[in-house]
């Protein structure tokens, strides 16, 4: 049988390997945005194991909730990250500073 | 010895070389198709978890729209991928370091002496007529029927947030305007001019002239 731990560890790895991810690919904005919707997909592992293992609903009712924010999150951001290319020609977070004092 | 946990195996496998492979990967293109094939894996998972219904919104939404546009838009930016890839060996070690010390900590709380078999059983598997949808369903039209018309404000402010923020207005194109072409009325394009016939004989002496 498969423990909920087993799922949790796996919901860490996934979350763990996004942070990761956030700390190498600095630069790139896209990865970063990736790296986010690998983060949420960690959480929602949890829920959804939680969910089962504690036969509560709830669990899979907040993932759809999560589901929708995230949908939205990653259609503004990459809105966003188009209007930002469209005027400074570069997704390179080094490069957009031009708020800095 | 059931079939589960080898399903589980593999597909957790999958999973992490997925994400591993979205955050090494050189190409944002093949990034984002790792990533289709993370939310794949993590949609077998979930059936796995008898989470149907959300298995199937993940490959619809997440597979089906949000990776369909981060697509779009890595193919439509035209980006030097050369600058974007520098300090990717710098920050290695420290990145590895931050993630497999959270890694071990979280491994220390969730690990199996605190959520093993022993301490959370595995509940007994549901039988063929268990419907997951209607189960959320019910619970999400009455319970969470409040949070569920919030949800849906929030999916229109991002659809017209979106849309607003990638308008854009090119005052040197032309473009028609409805309202004013509906609008319009007789006077505003035609008009009636009274003038005198021409006579042949006047154009010409005005020539000899």
């Amino acid at each position: 049988m498969i423990a909920l731990s087993d799922f949790l560890i796996l919901g860490a790895l996934l979350f763990c390997i996004s942070l990761a991810g956030i700390f190498l690919n600095r630069k790139n904005l896209l990865i970063l945005l990736m790296a986010i919707e690998l983060m949420l997909l960690a959480v929602n592992i949890n829920f959804v194991a939680f969910s089962h293992y504690l036969g509560d609903t709830a669990g899979q009712v907040f993932v759809f909730f999560i589901l929708t924010v995230a949908a939205a999150e990653a259609a503004i951001g990459l809105a966003i990250l188009i209007v930002l290319f469209r005027n400074r020609r570069t997704i390179n977070v080094g490069q957009i500073d031009s708020l800095k004092g | 010895m059931s079939i589960e946990p080898v399903l589980f195996y593999i597909f957790s496998a999958v999973l992490v070389f997925a994400a591993v492979m979205v955050i090494a990967v050189r190409n944002p293109v093949f990034a984002a198709l790792f990533l289709v094939l993370a939310f794949f894996n993590s949609a077998a998972l979930w059936l796995l978890l008898e989470a149907e219904f959300l298995a199937l919104v993940l490959v619809l939404v997440y597979v089906g729209a949000v990776m369909v546009l981060f697509l779009f838009v890595v193919m439509m930016l035209d980006i030097n991928l050369t600058p974007l890839r520098e300090g990717f060996i710098k920050y290695m070690p420290v990145g590895l370091v931050v993630a497999v010390i959270m890694l071990l900590e979280i491994a220390v709380v969730v690990g199996p002496e605190n959520f093993g078999l022993d301490q959370v059983a595995p509940p007994p598997r549901h039988g063929a007529d268990y419907n997951n949808t209607a189960e959320l369903g019910s619970v999400l039209y009455t319970v969470y029927a409040y949070p569920f018309e919030i949800a849906a404000v929030i999916l229109l402010v991002a659809i017209v947030a979106a849309i607003s923020l990638t308008l854009r207005r090119r005052p040197q194109t032309k473009y028609q305007n409805p309202a004013e072409q509906v609008l319009v009325r007789r006077e505003d394009r035609v008009r009636l001019v009274k003038m005198e016939a021409e006579k042949a004989g006047s154009a010409e002496g005005a020539e000899g002239d």
